[in-house]
């Protein structure tokens, strides 16, 4: 357990401290979880890296723990929004309405997208 | 002990112990009525706790400075958490590899709708320019968007209060839109609400399904890469 966490702690520091240094506009903890999926995918390749937290499950266990509760993570920053009650007293209508709006175009522009996408691509495959 | 009723207060509002307590036991208690009410979308646990904690601050006249020095254990597992999300993703790895086409399409069409959308309509509604800035990267993950926010000279905590909404707002709505549509196919639902509304969204669709959450993240973290380049390119076009 603890060393299943340390080595998501690890990938995430390595992808902190790379993207310091490279200074590239990209987000430490996603450079980590790139590092994280290629440790487990050469695992398939090196039967040999299958020990410690990388073996029997551990790094496993200990991410599905971690994402069964990805939504109280969210709590802490969400009660941000007491700080800017003023802001919302004045502008709240307009911002909510935005959000609402903005959010329903991007969830149907995405589906779709998606959906239309893999059909056109699925009936090529099937012409060729 | 009886003589000052209040130093026990005094003692235990400042200390983190206590807010931490009131976070973990206040979200217990939302995900517990989420979970009796099968997963409704209207009894989102984060939308829940939130008002209910907020309430709480004001009520005791605490400031968010101290309640975050309690929560920010909390908060700091954001980051191993998405780096956590490799797992679900290498146990689907072949699903994603066979959907790599419409992933890359799909992405490219939704962050860019995320980000224009946003802008447009807050300029049709004549809201102040640092409000639109601070608005503008608002479907990317909270650490990401306050990044974004930072490099335009825009407000972050305005900008977490933006992401948060947008994060509550998809994950409720997903759901029934999605019904509407009469869309069956996981990946893509997932995909969207992913790129739509981030990590509350991502939560909101491992939920619902897993294989929709595996897209669901990927789709957010594809999204944070490419909103960091899109939203100064956005600005610097469409914000005058």
């Amino acid at each position: 357990m603890i060393a299943s966490l340390s080595l998501i702690l690890v990938c995430q520091l390595i992808g902190e401290v790379a993207v310091r240094a490279l200074g590239v506009p990209v987000p430490g903890p996603v450079v980590g979880l790139m590092l994280l999926l290629l440790l487990l995918l050469a695992r398939d390749r090196f039967p040999g890296l299958a020990r410690g937290p990388l073996g029997d499950g551990g790094v496993e266990g200990a991410s599905r723990g971690l994402l069964a509760n990805l939504s109280l993570l969210f709590v802490p920053a969400g009660v941000g929004v007491v700080q800017k009650l003023d802001l919302l007293a004045e502008h709240g209508v307009a911002i909510l309405a935005i959000l609402v709006v903005s959010v329903i175009v991007t969830l149907l522009a995405t589906v779709a997208t998606f959906v239309a996408a893999s059909s056109l691509l699925s009936r090529d495959d099937d012409a060729s | 002990m009886s003589d000052n009723p209040f130093s026990l207060w005094v003692y235990l509002s400042q200390s983190p112990l206590l807010w931490l307590t009131v976070t973990l036991l206040t979200y217990a208690a939302t995900d517990a009525v989420s979970l009796a009410t099968r997963r409704h979308p209207l009894a989102n646990p984060v939308l829940h706790a939130m008002w209910i904690i907020g309430a709480f601050l004001l009520l005791t006249k605490t400031s968010y400075t101290t309640y975050f020095a309690g929560a920010q254990f909390v908060h700091f597992l954001l980051g191993p958490a998405t780096v956590a999300l490799a797992v679900p993703l290498y146990e689907n790895r072949k699903r994603v590899a066979a959907a790599i086409l419409p992933m890359l399409v799909a992405l490219a069409v939704g962050s860019v709708t995320a980000i224009v959308s946003v802008v447009l309509l807050a300029q049709a509604f004549g809201l102040p320019r640092s409000l639109i800035l601070a608005m503008a990267p608002k479907s990317v993950t909270a650490g990401v968007a306050m990044g974004i926010s930072e490099s335009l000279h825009a407000d972050p905590s305005l900008t977490a209060v933006a992401v948060i909404l947008t994060g509550i707002m998809g994950a409720v709505m997903v759901t029934p839109l999605m019904n509407l549509t009469g869309i069956t196919d996981y990946r893509a639902r997932g995909f969207a609400v992913g790129i739509a509304a981030h990590g509350i969204g991502t939560a909101r669709a491992f939920q619902v399904d897993e294989v929709a959450g595996v897209f669901a993240g990927i789709a957010m973290s594809l999204n944070a890469l490419v909103t960091s380049l899109l939203v100064p390119l956005a600005v610097t076009f469409l914000v005058h």
